[in-house]
């Protein structure tokens, strides 16, 4: 007679109902995010290669045309073009048709043959600063080098250190491996809050909401009705996502594709469980809208999708603790990347599911005080 | 025999705040089985939020109600199961089939199969809703979408159905024929409570109330609302009197000593008047005016007049107390 999940059932029959009714906007949510996907698969790169450079060789003589090639078979730089002065150098910087400007200075050559100290001017625009990060790290490390090579020239004793980095899990450094499993969090959010946030809001703007809490059904069973078929869409989705992922873009998942579906179950239920939430605040489907936009921009931002988390203010570090998304790229992460297992993961996927189960009471409880007064 | 005699809703000094306003204000008032139960009042009275109270969407400030036997403030889930409930704008779900509409309303009440099954053939067979069975609740006319609404709340055979305004917006040939299915429904016992603003409407009723800026102001069968004191204040006589020129009329008819209250209906009008008139020497009155009276002749106040009386003596009260 009590028990809380009543009309479970009916609720999930209707809803899939609805779902099978309105066939147009489940398929425009299910390609949207599969186009996103493609778009930034394929656009983003977050290797810096081939910055465009322009060159002032006052020197002009041998070393300094070694020097250039040796920047231009950096792979950073892009020599695109060779200026005859200064104002010229700065123009083309301030313009923006290059990034980099490089100075060799007419006694260049005298002065490596003196041993007297050669410089080189190097001005980098520092508007993209991930851009000017790369530009000095390149540019230092060719003329340590070069002056490394200079110093020992004479002897044959080897470099007294030599650092040997070796990159796990990622290395060729490819975005798409970085970029796609973090993505795949972002667009889940889609058709989980999203979806299930319109549909309630739906049965507030044709009045059928109030016609239900003059039924016997209970809050909880109303509302896991209504979320249980947006989480079948929601796996479905993941599945489409993590085949595009492995098959068109080449991404190799290293752990256990099924530990990553399971471990999926608590992020779809957190954000499923958001949209339950929005729409017992939201009035109208475009309100609805305007505050499932508000969720997705932490998810963007602060889950570590595309800035580390451990570089952001100390306040917006521990704030990016409250973002589900955070968690669950970690997983996604883990577990496609690095290979991860449920002995690492186990406790972002208990946030996840904690998190879950009070953002829905939550709801539930706002449905039961709020929403049938209003 | 003892549950046949108790009522359908007993209501008892209900009052609702919202903060500082006082939406409901000790009303009080009692619906037997099987009645047809009219609700009356202006926009913004009360009317929604006494419905919500009664069937436990709203808690109350004060008062008492028991529905069906059931305590609203404890057993609101044991009242939602006896009752029906049908909307202003129907709350269908436009793009499920008329069947599928049953089956979730069923399915939400616990119906088993077999007894979903079997009700709604019984609602089909009631409410000629057979040739759209398939259809799609959006493709219905108002007055079938009035009447799956109706089949919808009524699947659970519940023994009190709450009708919200159930004849806005739809044609008077639905209309009437949903009075006819509810007086039907009603013979077998089972107990409405409506809300609705025709008047004629409200005549069709078993027992009406007025609520009026929160409070009840009139309760009672029509015809003992008719006789009400205020409504029909001693010395004083209704009558009606039609004439081909009724607007000139009304002008100097509101003229004469001892008519008090005069208003126009079609090619008549209604009026009030001190009883030390009898119709010859009313009609004198008027001939003395230059109006051609074709007849004149006493009338019962309608529900209309009943509510306009207590509207306006109400309203004179609360003036007074201001002063």
């Amino acid at each position: 007679m009590s028990n809380v999940f009543r009309g479970f059932s009916a609720v999930f029959y209707k809803e899939s109902l609805h779902i099978r009714r309105d066939f147009s906007t489940l398929f425009f949510s299910l390609i949207i995010p599969i186009l996103q996907m493609f778009l930034l698969g394929y656009a983003i790169d977050t290797n810096i290669r081939q910055i465009n450079t322009v060159v002032y060789n006052a020197d002009g003589r041998q070393q300094s045309r070694e020097l250039l090639d040796r920047l231009k078979n950096s792979d950073t730089f892009h020599l695109i073009r060779y200026v005859n002065n200064d104002r010229d150098l700065n123009d083309a910087i301030i313009s923006g048709r290059c990034r980099v400007g490089i100075k060799i200075p007419v006694d260049y050559s005298d002065r490596l043959l003196h041993q007297t100290g050669a410089q080189v001017l190097v001005l980098i625009d520092g508007s993209d600063s991930s851009v000017a990060g790369q530009a000095i790290n390149v540019t230092t490390a060719i003329g340590l080098d070069e002056s490394l090579r200079r110093v020992l020239a004479s002897s044959d004793a080897p470099f007294p250190v030599e650092m040997r980095p070796k990159i796990l899990f990622n290395p060729d450094s490819r975005s798409p491996n970085f970029f796609l499993p973090g993505l795949v969090a972002v667009l889940l959010l889609n058709v989980t809050t999203f979806l299930t946030a319109f549909s309630i809001v739906r049965e507030k703007e044709r009045g059928t909401l109030e016609q239900l809490f003059v039924t016997p059904v209970r809050p909880m069973g109303l509302l896991l009705g209504k979320l249980l078929p947006y989480l079948v869409i929601g796996f479905f989705e993941l599945s489409m996502l993590l085949v595009a992922m492995r098959f068109l873009f080449g991404v190799p998942i290293h752990g256990s594709v099924i530990l990553l579906a399971f471990l999926s179950l608590p992020y779809l239920f957190v954000s499923l469980s958001l949209g339950i939430l929005i729409s017992s605040k939201a009035t109208s489907q475009a309100h609805a809208m305007q505050l499932a936009f508000l969720t997705i921009l932490p998810s963007i931002f602060f889950s570590g999708y595309i800035f580390p988390r451990e570089t952001m203010p100390k306040f917006f570090y521990y704030l990016s603790y409250l973002v589900p998304a955070a968690y669950y790229i970690n997983i996604t992460r883990g577990i496609i990347l690095r290979g991860a297992g449920w002995v690492h993961l186990w406790s972002d996927a208990l946030i996840l599911f904690l998190m879950g189960a009070a953002l829905l009471i939550i709801a539930a409880r706002r449905f039961h005080n709020k929403v049938i007064m209003a | 025999m003892t549950s046949s005699t108790k009522p359908s809703i007993s209501a008892q000094h209900l009052v609702r705040r919202f903060g500082h306003f006082t939406a409901v204000n000790d009303v009080s008032f009692r619906v037997e089985k099987g009645e047809i139960f009219g609700f009356l009042g202006p926009n913004g009275s009360g009317k929604t939020t006494v419905i919500k109270m009664l069937t436990g969407l709203l808690p109350l400030s004060g008062g008492h109600a028991e529905v069906e036997g059931f305590d609203v403030s404890k057993d609101a889930e044991a009242v939602r199961e006896n009752i029906g409930y049908m909307s202003q704008n129907f709350s269908l779900y436009t793009d499920l089939t008329v069947s599928e509409n049953l089956t979730f309303y069923g399915r939400i009440y616990g119906l088993s199969n077999d007894h979903l099954r079997k009700r709604m053939d019984e609602i089909i067979e009631l409410n000629g809703l057979g040739p759209y069975i398939h259809r799609l609740a959006s493709q219905l006319s108002g007055g079938w979408k009035q009447r799956l609404a109706l089949g919808c709340a009524m699947l659970h055979e519940p023994k009190l159905v709450f009708l919200d305004e159930p004849t806005a917006g739809i044609d008077p040939v639905a209309r009437r024929q949903l009075w006819d299915l509810l007086f039907d429904l009603s013979g077998h016992g089972i107990t409405f409570f409506v809300t609705t603003h025709y008047m004629d409407e409200a005549e069709r009723c078993s027992h009406v109330a007025y609520i009026y800026f929160g409070q009840l102001i009139a309760d009672g069968t029509p015809d003992s609302l008719r006789e009400l004191p205020d409504v029909q204040p001693a010395g004083t006589l209704r009558i009606e009197i039609t004439t081909p020129q009724v607007t000139r009329a009304l002008r100097l008819a509101r003229e004469i000593p001892g008519v008090r209250n005069a208003t126009i209906y079609g090619q008549s009008i209604h009026a009030l008047v001190d009883d030390h008139y009898d119709l010859n020497g009313l009609r004198e009155e008027l001939l003395k005016r230059n109006i051609v009276v074709a007849e004149i002749r006493p009338l019962a106040p309608s529900l209309e007049d009943v509510f306009v009386e207590l509207t306006s003596k109400r309203q004179a009260e609360q003036e007074a107390a201001r002063e």
